[in-house]
């Protein structure tokens, strides 16, 4: 079972879109690629004020995934917490696994020619540390639960 | 192994206090002072190592070979770039003295150098980029409070409304603030936002006001009126503590809310609910007096009008309200030294005339537009040499044009700062500055309920030839004399020197990366505010005796701003929280996720020109047009149309900035000196433009 998951509390989330870059950064991303997304729908006036909620998307660390059986060198890879990753030295930069995922999660990193995508930020986690994200959310808006929390 | 460091970002002046990890002389990771932010930074935060790696920048001092703005420089080494400054300086106050040189900074602590070189030098000329930004609100509170616009922290967190005025304080923003902002709403508080258009902010807000732009003020006064109506302020505290209320209650009787909400063009059931929801949230409510509030001219006079409106909810000095902020000598202890406390006290007049033809303005740091007159006129007496240090003029005045008109009758411009500004692109020398992450800076004191010493320490060595602050202006000063007046050889040695009355060393800031000089905060006695106030009553005065004694009311009556011809559109414009202003436009991964702005437009008025959403636009005044895209929207009032300030950059060495998006100070022709001239600010939203849908729109599609 998946262990983790990422909430996003959209009535704190101010659209800053701080959390992509804290992502991009912490994994030395270059122009190009971003594992993150805030976005929202079209303002709609509630009670006389034009409002929206904001999305948090990144990859959903799918129980069954599309993208670890279409790799061809087994580089991308569930962990047992559920954590979908690519291992960066087995990746070839074939990119079949962002064909295979429905929501095109992984991307393609320029400067190292492999693929990238959301791991969670598990070399944080195992040291017992919150995601970039997480950590560094502008208003705390993003928290990191394990699933029996839920 | 990976270091930590704790220091101070530097990609906006909020300066959020970080900690920084490196590892092989790279850095890896930047968070949020766990102590203070608990981790939390912005976009703009993360974003600091792109700017380190990035080639487009100046990276070693660059003397000018060509004409002004014609781009061609020569690189140099510092020993050759400071002799040929300090030779340029000494040639000016040769012929000229001392006072024809001004320099101009960032304001906050780091000014402190600068101030102290300008008034070493024998010029009073010290200035920076506040009459484009906060002056207005900074007279006017100390106006009302005798107390400048520092002097009050909001204590927003605990508060039960918050009240903004085109502050939006959720986009143009600081991490610490909007957490304080957060927190408030979700323990139920409410928050009141008035703007020309909808906003991060605003989508938050329980109660939004869309004004026609330039109408704050009149509904800031039908709020007086309606809350002395419904005697809905702290008549005690009111009684106590301040001067002119009966004039204020008799200035107002003819503002009522029916009024406002014509002239505003808002709905009066609303206004009355607002005062309502003050009336059960008073006196836990905090009216924004606005931060960046050179705008309408009436500005002034709208944050004047905000900040009596925190006076009669008696909101001051309680948990909630506006609190007076401490100092170190408020708890008993020491403040570090500073420099400028070494350097001569000059009685020569300032060449703005602030303090002379302009009494009722803060000497302070003056009002830099006002040197322009000085350039072109040679009056009171000729200025001859302009310093920027982190500081740039035609990204923050109006119309760059008719500046560099008056800088072309100085001898020497010079630019400090880590990119190059555009006025740095016009200059003569550019002294590059190491980025914040290479590079130490003063200690810094910052007030507030618990005030503390707090320090940027270099997380990495200077990947080029740049340099920091301190040392460029202690190079200078050696080289004309000057060197009693900066004690130190390197930055140990300074900050050694601002401590020593402290009794506290460098140790001390090893734990938490600043100190803290008090253990609990502390607020006044509410009953012994007496001489807190700053004014000459020694209260807050509605009727200020300072404006009177200058010939200038205490509120202005209120004129309708003028509606812009048909065809036109009043220019209004803002920040995103992705950039900051021009400073961070150029930074690859700041650039990717916002690489140009674009004009918002009301629907409504769009149709009626004919342009669409996303539609390339003409936008002009007088000579100047700027091409950008069109955001068609609802949420705009249909007399303004609104860009984010910073973009349409025109300097080639940027290739990403390089004419990306609009610049809205370039089409304020004719508005240098458009000052409020009770406030000191710039009216910047007093210009027309023309909006046309541009001929670049694609009409064919040729492809071979
Ligand atoms: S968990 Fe890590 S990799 Fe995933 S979106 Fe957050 S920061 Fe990016
Ligand atoms: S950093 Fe936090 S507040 Fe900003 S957009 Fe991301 S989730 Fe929202
Ligand atoms: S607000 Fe953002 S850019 Fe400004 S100092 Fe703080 S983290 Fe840095």
């Amino acid at each position: 079972m998946n262990k983790y998951a990422i909430y996003l509390n959209s009535r704190r989330c101010i659209g800053c879109h701080g959390c992509e870059l804290h992502c991009k950064t912490n994994k030395g991303l270059p122009v190009g690629p971003f594992l993150c997304e805030i976005s929202h729908e079209p303002l709609k006036s509630v009670k006389g004020v034009p409002k929206t909620e904001f999305a948090f998307r990144s990859c959903r660390h799918c129980e069954d995934p599309f993208c670890v059986p279409v790799c061809p060198t087994g580089a991308m890879q569930k962990r047992e917490d559920g954590i979908v990753f690519v291992e960066q030295e087995k990746c070839i930069g074939c990119m079949a696994c962002a064909g295979a995922c429905p929501w095109g999660i992984p991307q393609y990193n320029s400067e190292s020619n492999k693929a990238v995508k959301c791991d969670y930020c598990m070399d944080r986690i195992d040291a017992g540390l919150k995601p970039a994200c997480v950590t560094k959310c502008t208003t705390h808006a993003l928290k990191l639960v394990t699933m029996q929390e839920l | 192994m990976r270091k930590s460091v704790w220091s101070m970002c530097g990609m906006c002046t909020v300066r959020c206090p970080i900690r920084v990890e490196v590892e092989d002389g790279a850095v890896k990771w930047i968070e949020g002072n766990q102590h203070l932010l608990k981790g939390a930074l912005c976009a703009k935060g993360s974003a600091g190592p792109a700017l380190v790696a990035d080639q487009e920048r100046p990276r070693q001092p660059l003397i000018r070979k060509g004409g002004r703005g014609a781009g061609r420089w020569e690189p140099v080494s510092w020993e050759f770039a400071l002799d040929y400054v300090a030779d340029k300086i000494r040639g000016i106050k040769e012929r000229y003295g001392a006072q024809a040189i001004l320099a101009s900074s960032r304001g906050g602590p780091f000014q402190d150098v600068v101030k102290a070189f300008t008034h070493a030098l024998g010029s009073p000329n010290y200035s920076n980029h506040d009459s484009s930004c906060g002056r207005n609100v900074h007279h006017a509170s100390l106006s009302l409070f005798g107390l400048g616009r520092k002097g009050f922290i909001y204590d927003i967190k605990n508060a039960r409304h918050l009240v903004l005025f085109g502050r939006n304080i959720l986009a143009s923003l600081r991490p610490a603030e909007v957490n304080q902002v957060m927190d408030m709403l979700d323990n139920g508080g409410r928050m009141t936002y008035v703007d020309v258009r909808q906003t991060l902010t605003g989508i938050k807000a329980d109660n939004f006001f869309q004004v026609r732009p330039g109408t704050d003020y009149a509904l800031a006064l039908a709020l007086i009126h309606e809350l002395i109506k419904a005697r809905a302020y702290d008549a005690g505290f009111v009684e106590r503590y301040t001067t002119g209320f009966a004039e204020l209650s008799a200035f107002v009787e003819n503002c009522s809310a029916e009024w406002a909400a014509k002239e505003c063009g808002v709905k009066e059931k609303n206004i009355h609910e607002l005062v309502a929801q003050i009336g059960e949230d008073r006196p836990r409510v905090i009216f924004h007096p606005g931060w960046m509030l050179s705008r309408y001219r009436d500005s002034f006079y709208a944050s004047r009008a905000l900040n009596c409106l925190n006076a009669l909810m008696g909101n001051i000095e309680i948990e909630g309200g506006l609190i007076f902020a401490k100092g170190p000598g408020d708890y008993g202890k020491k403040g570090v030294r500073s420099l400028a406390d070494l350097s001569p006290k000059l009685t020569i007049p300032r060449a703005d005339g602030v303090g002379e033809e302009y009494k009722h303005f803060e000497k302070g740091p003056g009002l830099f537009h006002l040197f322009y007159k000085a350039m072109a006129t040679g009056k009171p007496y000729p200025i001859k040499g302009v310093i920027c240090v982190r500081h740039d003029p035609f990204t923050c005045f109006p119309d760059p044009a008719a500046q560099k008109e008056a800088l072309d009758n100085c001898d020497l411009l010079v630019s400090v700062d880590t990119h190059y500004s555009e006025f740095g692109w016009y200059s003569d020398v550019i002294l590059p500055e190491a980025t914040y992450l290479e590079r130490d800076s003063m200690i810094a004191v910052q007030k507030g309920l618990k005030p503390r010493l707090i320090k940027r320490n270099k997380a990495i060595e200077p990947q080029s030839d740049t340099a920091c602050l301190c040392t460029i202006i202690k190079g200078l000063a050696r080289r004309l004399g000057l060197d009693e007046y900066f004690p130190f050889n390197n930055l140990q040695e300074l900050w050694a020197w601002q401590l020593e009355p402290t009794g506290l060393g460098l140790q001390d800031f090893e734990q938490k990366g600043f100190v803290e000089l008090a253990e609990k905060p502390v607020l006044f006695d509410r009953e012994k505010l007496d001489g807190k106030f700053k004014t000459p009553s020694g209260k807050i005065e509605f009727s200020s005796q300072k404006l009177s004694e200058c010939g200038f009311p205490s509120w202005k009556p209120y004129e309708s701003p003028e509606r812009p011809p048909k065809g036109q559109f009043r220019l209004v414009f803002g920040r995103s929280p992705i950039h900051a202003h021009g400073h961070t436009i150029n930074n690859p991964l700041l650039n990717e996720m916002m690489p140009e702005n674009s004009l918002w437009i009301n629907s409504k008025a769009a149709s009626r020109i004919g342009v669409n959403d996303g539609d390339m636009v003409d936008v002009s005044s007088g000579p100047v047009t700027s091409t950008v895209r069109a955001r068609v929207t609802d949420f705009i009032h249909p007399e303004a149309v609104y860009t984010v300030h910073g973009f349409g950059r025109q300097i080639p060495l940027q290739t990403r900035a390089y004419h990306a998006g609009m610049s809205d100070q370039k089409l304020m022709v004719g508005q240098l000196q458009n000052m409020d001239p009770v406030g000191g600010g710039l009216n910047l939203c007093e210009t027309f433009v023309s909006v046309r849908r541009s001929s670049k729109n694609p009409q064919r599609k040729v492809e071979l």
